[in-house]
């Protein structure tokens, strides 16, 4: 960098800046084998899923010639998806709100209640992100049976609320952080309560963050794959997920149905991916930031 | 100030002996009274926490000095379980695979993530749809994922009966195989972190090292990877707790299996505790998890501080 002493007036760093940036063509290979190594597998189980489990075994890798959209029918029944999906819509809508709730409430108060001891607050809530669902698992369960909390939808809503409320409100709070201060004195002084504060002033500026909080809250607890396996039992009650575990563990070696069954369920949060896929990418970019 | 109005305004005007310290008691009560409010927002959040993640994880630790099966009493038995681990071979093994699991994470989805990420910067066209098509399998929950590899790894419908490979029921591939499905889950998240901390680095940068005739390869070393390390740290950071902690993929691919082949810690316990009942075993179990977690932090905290590194 310090070698060469090229003047600034000359107009070579435009064109080398260019030349930098305009990709080889080898980048573009690199960039399409790895967009086949994504989409590929997602691909062929969207074509077995309209096949059948006959033409799965002769020819593994083909292209549905005739679409069995009937797959689509059988496997949600088969699966009893129904009511899977009835179940995950209570236990994301509980969770996000329940999150949105218990993390904005806490934000609140460590970015404008001068909360005594925020510091030490801040350091917990970085412990609990930390802290592995293995070290609590085993006697949370046995509490959970004790509680009656066991195989119902609400524990395991707690359990979510729990897990993900220390990173939201992580993330919460430096969204209201950059809320001007003057904003909210002002409401105080024209005699709002806290409440009145963080409804009417905080709450219209720092939405974005509340969206974020609630659609990484929804995947989250729609994904969510041990906890789930580990406190619902009774099929009734069993999240998508566990619903469809359950069916690809079960009697059924119909890979055509299974592959049905997996595709209805991926197709709503893909579908919520690409609709609001900026700030699904914020939001995990957050995550992986460090908060 | 809302708070404090009602208490000054008490102050009472006849007896100006201690004017100062009345006002001082007045304030410290508004304070205490807007630090008693502060925490009654926090209340939700420790109310929860404390239920589920303080209160278990404390009686884990209690638990993991017992021989509990997870019904009736519990009996104290000193460090019996911690010192059954270092005979297990069990948990040797899964311990093992676990250091296995963080080398391979540490290299193969990292390195994919870490390039994908460099070329995508590099992009003008495209780039929202790579982005997009990347990120896709991270957001597919991981009991799909697992179906849809074990349709394509399948020994009797798949690239398994191409090649003629058992590759989940073959004791020698089967935990490579587990690490491929779950690296494909995941690289999309570490290309898009890394993108968005690429994306950061100040142009002139490339464009000085451009001049001095730097070629990609040669900027990716010495300009963007130096640039991005807090995140390259935090992500590593990251990948290693997370490797001691895999469970989803094993548990739903091979539970395991074959013959312990890919058995790790998180399923070893999940094992003990909910079918061997040894639930005294598996809190100890997740007592060590949680160590290790710990002196990961602490080791990350302390580096960070000593050599300034800023996330």
């Amino acid at each position: 960098m310090t070698s060469t002493a090229v003047p600034i007036e000359r107009p070579r760093p435009r064109r080398a800046a260019g030349n930098a940036r305009a990709p080889h063509p080898a980048f573009y290979l690199v960039l399409v084998v790895l967009f086949a190594f994504a989409l590929g597998p997602i691909v062929i189980f969207l074509f077995n899923s309209l096949r059948t489990q006959s033409q799965l075994a002769t020819d593994p890798l083909g292209f549905p010639t005739h679409p069995q959209w009937h797959n689509f029918l059988d496997a949600w029944r088969q699966a009893s998806m129904g009511a899977g999906f009835v179940n995950s819509a209570v236990i994301v809508a509980g969770t996000a709100a329940g999150v949105c709730v218990i993390a904005g409430c806490a934000a609140y108060a460590m970015s404008r209640l001068e909360l005594p001891g925020v510091g030490s607050a801040m350091a917990y809530l970085l412990i609990s992100t930390a802290l592995p669902v293995q070290l609590f698992l085993v006697p949370l369960f046995f509490l959970w049976t004790r509680l009656g909390l066991y195989d119902t939808l609400i524990g395991l809503i707690i359990i979510y609320w729990a897990i993900f409320s220390p990173f939201a409100t992580l993330l919460l709070r430096s969204f209201m952080i950059s809320v001007p201060r003057d904003y909210d004195d002002a409401a105080r002084i024209d005699g709002a309560s806290e409440w009145g504060v963080l409804f009417r002033i905080i709450l219209p500026i720092a939405w974005p963050g509340f969206l974020t909080v609630a659609l990484v809250a929804s995947l989250s607890a729609y994904n969510e794959f041990l906890l789930a396996v580990t406190f619902i039992q009774t099929n009734d009650r069993m999240p998508i997920s566990t619903t469809f575990f359950s069916f690809q563990q079960g009697y059924t070696q119909n890979y055509a149905l299974i592959s049905a069954s997996g595709v209805i369920m991926l197709a709503p949060m893909v579908a919520l991916f690409l609709l609001l896929q900026r700030r699904f990418v914020d939001g995990i970019t957050a995550a992986g930031l460090g908060g | 100030m809302a708070f404090s109005g009602g208490a000054t305004t008490t102050a009472d005007p006849v007896t100006p002996v201690f004017p100062a310290r009345r006002a001082d008691v007045g304030r410290r009560r508004a304070k205490r009274r807007r630090g008693l409010i502060a925490w009654l927002f926090m209340l939700p959040l420790v109310a929860v926490n404390l239920l589920v993640i303080a209160g278990p994880g404390v009686m884990s630790l209690y638990y993991s000095f017992t021989d509990w099966t997870g019904i009736g009493a519990a009996n104290f038995i000193g460090f019996d379980n911690y010192r059954k681990m270092f005979h297990d071979n069990a948990f040797g093994e899964a311990f093992l695979h676990n250091v296995w699991w963080t080398i391979f994470f540490l290299i193969i989805p990292m390195s994919m993530g870490l390039f994908g990420a460099f070329l995508l910067s590099r992009l003008r066209r495209f780039l929202t749809l790579f982005r997009v098509v990347y990120f896709i399998p991270y957001i597919v929950a991981s009991v799909v994922s697992a179906s849809i590899w074990q349709n394509l790894l399948s020994p009797e419908h798949g690239i398994g009966k191409l090649l003629g490979v058992n590759f989940l029921g073959n004791g020698s591939t089967a935990l490579a195989s587990v690490a491929v499905v779950n690296t494909w889950s995941w690289w999309g998240f570490l290309v898009i972190v890394f993108l968005a901390a690429m994306q950061a680095v100040n142009p002139s940068l490339y464009e000085a090292s451009a001049l001095d005739g730097a070629n990609s390869w040669q900027q990716f070393w010495h300009v963007t990877l130096p640039s991005i390390r807090p995140t390259l740290m935090f992500l590593g950071l990251m990948t290693i707790i997370w490797s001691f902690l895999v469970f989803d993929y094993i548990y739903i691919l091979t539970q395991g299996g074959p013959a312990g082949a890919t058995e790790v810690l998180s399923t070893l316990q999940y094992r003990d505790a909910f079918e061997n009942q040894q639930a005294g075993y598996a809190a100890s179990i997740g007592v060590v998890l949680a160590l290790i977690s710990g002196i990961v932090v602490g080791a990350y905290q302390m580096l960070r501080r000593r050599r300034g590194w800023e996330i």
